[in-house]
């Protein structure tokens, strides 16, 4: 089942043409890994699949399902606490009983900091609760943007078992990252230098 | 996690989430609350001592002065409305929920006033009675502002919802919802003064109850559009 397709898009940034014709389409069950070196769009690429960005984007982009866009800017408020941020995600449209927000929390190992101001917590931790969101979402596609920042191994090792669970309940997930193949033969890759406009 | 067996969230109960967001946010930061008020404090304090301590002349002037101070106290603060929103990517966010960027927002909006026009109209009677404010005038300082400060926060709201994705966007701000700050101003003042004349102000507090309905109807909209375009770039 398709999710995601996008026929010969093209982003500008600016006056500057970035890339073109970046063509793709996401069923379920796929996990895709956007590549490609800094600053050659792969957030803005990330951001036209997501919808948020129409300005300076060409081409057509069908999304066919609710999808969970994950960015560099966690959306969570420093002065709440991870329990508060959670029940409160703006983006987050179903309703979560306080022990499913509490079950996710402790799956991304912040038992015991549910009360205190995100604020207070370490770069890692903060991602961790905005990472908390993949478990009380019912979105089938999930477009991560280097979601394994600032995360340790254990915190890695987590997020990779939740998107193979994802995937495996018919789910996708597009996600951009700088380390090499972290799923193997699940994986597929889209090299943006192929796009770039040079 | 596919989870679709779980209950979806009404429109009213995402309006109020985001309400609460905002709200709780703002609480936990006293100063952003306490700094509209303090501004008050200061600038009615200072009137007295420039223009000299005459009850007459004080009293004369009093629903000018406390009314313009109003009006500078809700754009100072409703120009950072959205900024953290904006800052720490919750906004994209609200433009990606599955109800309408403008109801979340107006939760935000409503929940922003609370935190600064509202309280400011509460304490209001406390800075007329520094300026020798007559007492007939006090109770509709009060109703004018409450329904004023509305009036001037959804203003605020679509300047900030413009202006936050530029740096130092303040001052475009300042020029763009200062002139359409102007009606308020005016039936404000004009609602204080007759009141204390010993009129009837209720023409002017109708008048701006209009404008405050009707801008409740329709700046939604407005603030939801300007946030999809300041995201855009």
């Amino acid at each position: 089942m398709a999710l995601l397709a996008a026929a010969e898009v093209a982003i500008e940034r600016g006056e500057r043409r970035l890339l073109h014709g970046v063509n793709l389409s996401v069923d379920s069950g796929q996990v895709w890994q956007v590549l490609g070196a800094n600053g050659v769009g792969k957030s803005s690429l990330l951001r036209a699949l997501a919808g948020l960005a129409r300005l300076g984007v060409e081409g057509s982009i069908s999304r066919f399902e609710p999808l969970l866009y994950l960015a560099h800017a966690p959306a969570i408020k420093g002065a709440l606490s991870p329990f508060e941020n959670l029940r409160c995600h703006p983006a987050c449209d179903i309703i979560s009983t306080r022990a499913q927000i509490e079950l996710a929390l402790q799956a991304v190992q912040l038992r015991g900091f549910e009360d205190q101001p995100v604020g207070s917590l370490s770069a890692g931790q903060q991602r961790r609760v905005a990472l908390a969101r993949l478990l009380l979402s019912d979105a089938r596609l999930w477009l991560l943007d280097e979601p394994f920042t600032a995360l340790d191994r254990s915190g890695c090792e987590w997020l990779e078992e939740c998107v193979r669970r994802h995937v495996g309940a018919g789910g996708a997930v597009i996600f951009t990252s700088h380390q090499p193949s972290r799923f193997g033969e699940l994986q597929q890759d889209l090299d943006l230098a192929h796009y770039a406009v040079s | 996690m596919l989870s679709a067996d779980r209950p979806h969230l009404s429109l009213l109960a995402a309006f109020g989430r985001q309400f609460r967001r905002h709200g709780q946010a703002l609480m936990a930061s006293l100063a952003e609350v306490a700094n509209p008020l303090l501004f008050f404090f200061m600038v009615v304090t200072l009137f007295p001592l420039g223009l000299g301590p005459d009850p007459t002349q004080l009293a004369a002037m009093a629903p000018g002065v406390l009314w313009v101070v109003a009006l500078l106290a809700s754009l100072m603060v409703s120009a950072r409305m959205f900024a953290s929103d904006f800052e720490d990517g919750s906004l994209e966010q609200m433009a990606l929920a599955a109800h309408p960027l403008a109801v979340l927002a107006l939760g935000e909006v409503v929940a922003h006033w609370l935190a600064t026009g509202f309280l400011l109209a509460l304490v209001s009677p406390l800075f007329a009675l520094m300026l020798g404010l007559p007492s007939q005038g006090l109770g509709v300082l009060v109703v004018s502002l409450l329904l004023g400060t509305l009036c001037l926060t959804l203003i605020g709201a679509v300047g900030s919802a413009l202006t936050v994705s530029i740096r130092r966007g303040g001052l475009l701000l300042s020029l763009l919802i200062i002139p359409l700050n102007v009606p308020v101003l005016i039936f404000g003042t004009a609602a204080v003064t007759e009141a204390v004349r010993g009129g009837d102000p209720s023409t002017w507090l109708a008048l701006m109850g209009a404008l405050a309905a009707g801008m409740l109807a329709l700046v939604p909209l407005a603030v939801g559009a300007a946030l999809r375009i300041s995201l855009d770039s």
